[in-house]
């Protein structure tokens, strides 16, 4: 449980990073927290020629306000968006479900950056960034491009990111008025990567119909996605509708399946999940 | 901090703590014993079973930093098959020679300048196998077709012997009810924090192996090693480290791996360092047996159980690693568990599959044992319509019946086992439990009430074993009995007194508790005394049954400590009698002095008196020897021989546990909620209640770890698929449901404080109450552990429950 040898490059400016992402490219792997990088490299599943150290550039630690939501820097650690009253105050998805990544050891040295590029598709922070349809910030030598976290993941720990791009941030819209946010997950344990995961946002009128609903899912199929859901807008936001709306994405996933945990069982936690997350959001969106 | 003026049964807070708790605490990994080491690093086979066509080394052996290359084939050259008890052609090597026959198994070492280098080199190593089909399934593994692990023996099924008490045949003609269930029984750990380490070293002339290691014994094991290396036992020296960082059963299994760290200390000519990763951990060390088993009860209509047949099939994993097959015959001469049933069938089958060999985890033998027995008490209970803890109220062994002589020999020492039932139903609140239970179920909810009872055997005769031979090969292969203590205390010249147990402890506080022992003999505190616990085979007084392992130490260590004690007090006293003049028996030990009884005035400082021993040889009453190095040696008198019918007393005392579960399982997830879980111990003498609670918390976590999310799972072809902790999943603090501890103690007459062993505790029965309870829960009895979720809420959804 030893890795390979690899050439240890530290950055300690994007300049310097971005310098050794196009020196390297597709031969380097990026050490920001290093919470699933590390266990690859021991286990010689990850077997870079070069591991590019960021976490000393201290640009990219930061959480700041950026129009109506945030902006969290890539190695943003996670305990500090934890602990952020900008985060709690302006992304509150986001805040509930930051409890779940990992424990609290892991949190402390995790990034929310590192969380998005591994692209596992349990994780709780990339699930969060498609249910409220935020970005990645990408970075390359002489180059930046901002891509839809909806159009950011790809599949079972591959993402749009190209070899020499370095992810440099996630933006996170803002809360919007009269909208419900709730995140719940069923893991075998607690910290555990969830089985399933569901991260809700459903505003609602004064009326009491649903003007706009987001159910995302994590866990369930090869990505984190967003359930279709738009025949629900006009419904009344109760139970029911939680229930009804949840059971119809529940028909709509292709859960994967694999010997522990089977296809049939993660579509029933989109059910549970689905149902419990909405009306919760229903219920705050009315708050 | 005394209780009562004595330091034993006082809450002493452990002296092993502090060092643990700052990092001053010594691991193997911290000892580097002599200079020049290599580390070592294992190439592991991917197939669960296949040829070994060749192994090309020469690229490994080039690689710079690299000291050298061992193979199977050189290591079964060097040394001779490990022995085993199961006498069958099964020549085990602790690394495979011409084939593999699980996944992990070791294939070759290598040998560098340290660790990384080491397994940059098992990458060059080029192995060509032909994989051959494997079985991972025993029911399998027993039929005519099925692949075969070892040729020679003609069979998977390497081990079989039934076993009659009483009448069962007329037990289960005359039953009202017979019940019987079958079920899997899975396969799991300990995961100790610090896994296997070694450090082998072999010097010529004479030639002597010397092995560092965290092994915990049985040291009855450090025979076979002598006979695997082919030296005599004072040429292989064999030293524990001063800690363990847990072991639970487990660190019993590295044997082999320090035959072969041994072996190839000496193919390559260098002492070798040897780490176990937890990749290894997960895929080559040990774990407890699956089983697929049956047990058919044979009851009366008024609850009276009559008659017991267990049909035990143990998949023993690759080899025959000794001591199995112990793990199906620790709890056999004790198959009546708490009850009166006289009338006992049991049919035991051993069957070899391509996975790890399996060896002793927490409560070895004791989960699988009371997942048959307890299960059926349960199941019975329903069949028949009566309450669960009324059907083993009706079948007690009564608290005057002891000492009571079971069925297949065990000698149950004491207890109280009706007294102990309703502590359980008082601290549950059952009445109020089984009202809520009523509730529940008319919300249409899943609420089931459990129980279990075991009772704990501990301090194993080293006979036991020899069950699995007949009668008349035991009487061939010469007698068998016992299980020695040994304890050696000395004082030195200073008058300071140091205690040597050899009992390897692993976290468990045997220098705390031998300290009470000492200080209370010697009228100290126990701050004054230093314990070492570990054991060199060249220094120590040891013997075949040393080690740590069957709740050894509060059943039969205590005594030995507790002779050793008295020894050293009594000479002590005989020597400040002289200088008192008075007469030994007037001269007590106390608070630091030795005294003449209602004369407190006219005493002596302890230190004073032991240092003339070693001061002043003259001054010492005629015929005293100099010096105090006290060594007891015992073997508690009920561990005799197994006899012509098979009895055998296996064990010096008898604990009782009575567990009760109320679980709540969510139809929507399938999770099992454990809201109530009450265990009510029979220890004996408390002789430490802080390390007693430890204990009993700490197994309970072993038991729900096993009943709710650990197991070893292959897949069909034999691949591990629990190979790390991201698939292993043990127990973790937020999973740990809240336990309520209750005593009824019973001291035991067959040790000298009344102490009985009680740390494998609710390891052995949490699984089984549990289960129960979700049978209850669910209102069927098909249930097996461990109870997760997607598995659970396939049980749930099958019988239209889901929601």
């Amino acid at each position: 449980m030893k890795p390979a040898p690899f050439e240890y490059c530290r950055a300690d400016t994007l300049d310097e990073a971005l310098d050794l992402m196009a020196e390297f490219g597709s031969d380097a792997s990026v050490l920001a927290g290093g919470m699933s990088l590390g266990p690859m490299l021991n286990m010689r599943l990850a077997r870079p020629a070069a591991v590019i150290d960021i976490n000393p550039v201290g640009e990219l630690a930061g959480i700041g306000a950026a129009e109506d939501g945030i902006e969290t820097g890539a190695v943003c650690r996670q305990v500090d968006a934890l602990d952020s009253a900008l985060v709690r105050e302006r992304v509150p998805l986001l805040a509930e479900a930051l409890p779940f990544v990992g424990h609290f050891q892991t949190r402390n040295r995790g990034t929310m950056g590192g969380s998005v590029c591994h692209a596992d598709p349990s994780a709780e922070i990339p699930l969060t960034l498609i249910a409220l349809d935020g970005a990645v910030v990408l970075q390359r030598k002489g180059g930046a491009r901002t891509a839809a976290a909806n159009d950011f993941f790809e599949g079972i720990f591959a993402t749009a990111r190209e070899p020499d791009e370095l992810v440099t941030a996630l933006r996170w819209p803002g809360r919007s008025a009269d909208t419900g946010y709730a995140f719940d997950e069923i893991a075998q344990r607690r910290g555990d990567f969830a089985i399933g995961a569901a991260a809700a946002a459903a505003t609602v009128a004064n009326d009491g119909t649903v003007t706009a609903l987001a159910l995302g899912l994590g866990g369930i199929e090869d990505r984190p996605r967003r359930a279709d859901l738009s025949e629900f807008v006009g419904a009344p936001a109760v139970p029911e509708t939680a229930a009804e709306a949840a059971a119809v994405a529940a028909d709509r996933v292709d859960p994967i399946g694999d010997p522990k945990v089977s296809a049939a069982y993660r579509r029933q936690l989109v059910r549970v999940l689905g149902a419990r997350v909405l009306e919760r959001a229903f219920e705050r969106a009315g708050a | 901090m005394t209780v009562g003026g004595r330091w034993v049964g006082a809450p002493v807070p452990r002296k092993e703590d502090e060092a643990l708790l700052t990092g001053h605490a010594r691991f193997i990994d911290d000892m580097e014993p002599v200079p020049g080491l290599r580390h070592a690093a294992l190439l592991r086979s991917p197939h669960a079973h296949a040829d070994i066509v060749s192994i090309d080394i020469s690229k490994a052996e080039s690689h710079p930093g690299v000291y050298g290359v061992v193979t199977g084939v050189d290591i079964s050259a060097a040394t001779g098959p490990i022995p085993s008890a199961v006498r069958v052609p099964i020549d085990y090597y602790p690394m495979a020679v011409d084939k593999v026959r699980y996944a992990g198994e070791p294939v070759a070492l290598v040998a560098a300048e340290d660790r990384y280098v080491a397994e940059d080199a098992l990458e060059l190593i080029e192995v060509e196998y032909r994989p051959l089909p494997p079985v991972v399934d025993p029911k399998a593994a027993m039929d005519d077709d099925s692949p075969l692990l070892h040729e020679a023996v003609g069979s998977n099924v390497v081990h079989r012997r039934g076993f009659r008490y009483g009448d069962p045949e007329a037990a289960f003609e005359e039953a009202d009810r017979v019940v019987r269930l079958e079920w899997t029984f899975p396969r799991y750990s300990s995961t100790p924090m610090e896994t296997y380490g070694a450090v082998a070293q072999f010097e010529p002339a004479p030639d002597r192996y010397t092995i560092w290691s965290n092994f915990q014994g049985p040291f009855i094991l450090h025979a076979l090693m002598c006979g695997a290396l082919k030296v005599p036992g004072n040429r292989l020296r064999l030293i524990t480290s001063p800690q363990s960082g847990g072991s639970f059963g487990i660190k019993q299994g590295m044997y082999p791996y320090m035959v072969l760290l041994a072996a190839s200390s000496r193919l390559l000519g260098v002492p070798l360092k040897w780490i176990e990763d937890r990749l290894e951990h997960l895929v080559g060390s040990s774990a407890a047996s699956n089983r697929e088993d049956a047990v058919e009860a044979a009851f009366r209509n008024d609850g009276t159980l009559i008659g017991l047949k267990f049909l035990n099939v143990v998949d023993v994993g690759a080899y025959i690693r000794a001591p199995e097959p112990a793990s199906v015959y620790r709890m056999h001469s004790a198959s009546n568990g708490a009850y009166r049933v006289g009338n006992i069938h049991v049919d035991n089958r051993l069957v070899t599959t391509n996975r790890l060999p399996v060896g002793l985890n927490r409560g070895y033998g004791g989960p699988q044992f009371f997942f048959a027995l307890e299960r059926a008490m349960d199941a019975g209970a329903r069949a028949l319509g009566i309450d669960i803890a009324e059907i083993r109220r009706r079948n007690f062994i009564p608290k005057d019946a002891f000492p009571y002589r079971a069925p297949a020999g065990a000698i149950y020492d004491a207890g109280d086992y009706e007294a102990g039932l309703d502590k359980t139903l008082d601290l549950a609140g059952y009445a109020e439990l089984c009202a809520e239970r009523g509730r529940a179920r008319e919300e249409g909810r899943l609420f089931g009430i459990g129980m279990a009872t075991a009772i704990e055997p501990s301090g194993s005769n080293m006979a036991y074993v020899t069950l699995a031979q007949t009668p008349e090969e035991r009487a061939r292969a010469g007698g068998r009995s016992g299980g020695l203590g040994t304890c050696t205390i000395s004082i030195d010249p200073s008058g300071s007194v140091t205690v040597k147990t050899v009992s390897t402890p692993a976290g468990q506080g045997h220098a705390t508790v031998a300290a009470q022992i000492v200080a209370d003999a010697l009228g100290l505190a126990p701050d004054d005394i230093d314990v070492v616990t570990e054991v060199d085979t060249l220094t120590s007084a040891w013997s075949l049954a040393s080690g740590n392992y069957a709740n050894r130490f509060s059943s039969v260590v205590t005594s030995a400590i507790g002779d050793a004690a008295r020894l050293v007090a009594d000479k002590v006293r005989a020597v400040a009698a002289e200088d008192l003049e008075v007469a030994a028996e007037d001269v007590e030990l106390a608070d630091g002095v030795a005294r003449v009884v209602g004369v407190p005035e006219k005493s002596l400082p302890f230190r004073r008196v032991a240092a003339k021993t070693h001061w002043h040889p003259a001054g010492l009453p005629e015929g005293m020897a100099p010096g105090i190095f006290e060594t007891a040696v015992m073997s508690p008198p009920e561990l005799g021989p197994p006899d012509e019918q098979d009895r055998v007393a296996s064990a010096v005392t008898f604990g009782f546990i009575c567990d009760l579960a109320a679980v709540e399982i969510d139809p929507g997830t399938g999770r099992v909620e454990v809201r109530k879980y009450v265990s009510v111990h029979d220890v004996g003498t408390v002789l430490n209640p802080l390390i007693v609670e430890g204990q009993i918390v700490g197994g309970f976590a072993h038991g729900v770890g096993g009943a709710l999310l650990e197991e070893m799972v292959y897949d069909e072809d034999g691949n591990p698929l629990s190979g790390t902790f991201a698939d292993y999943l043990c127990i973790t603090a937020p999973e740990m449901p809240t336990l309520t501890i209750g005593h009824v103690d019973t001291p035991s007459p067959h040790t000298a404080l009344g102490a009985k062993g009680m740390g494998d505790g609710c390891s052995m029965l949490a699984p089984t109450a549990i289960a129960n309870a979700v049978a209850d829960a669910l209102g069927r009895e098909d249930v097996e552990p461990p109870f997760t979720l997607n598995k659970v809420w396939d049980l749930v959804a099958s019988q239209g429950d889901a929601r």
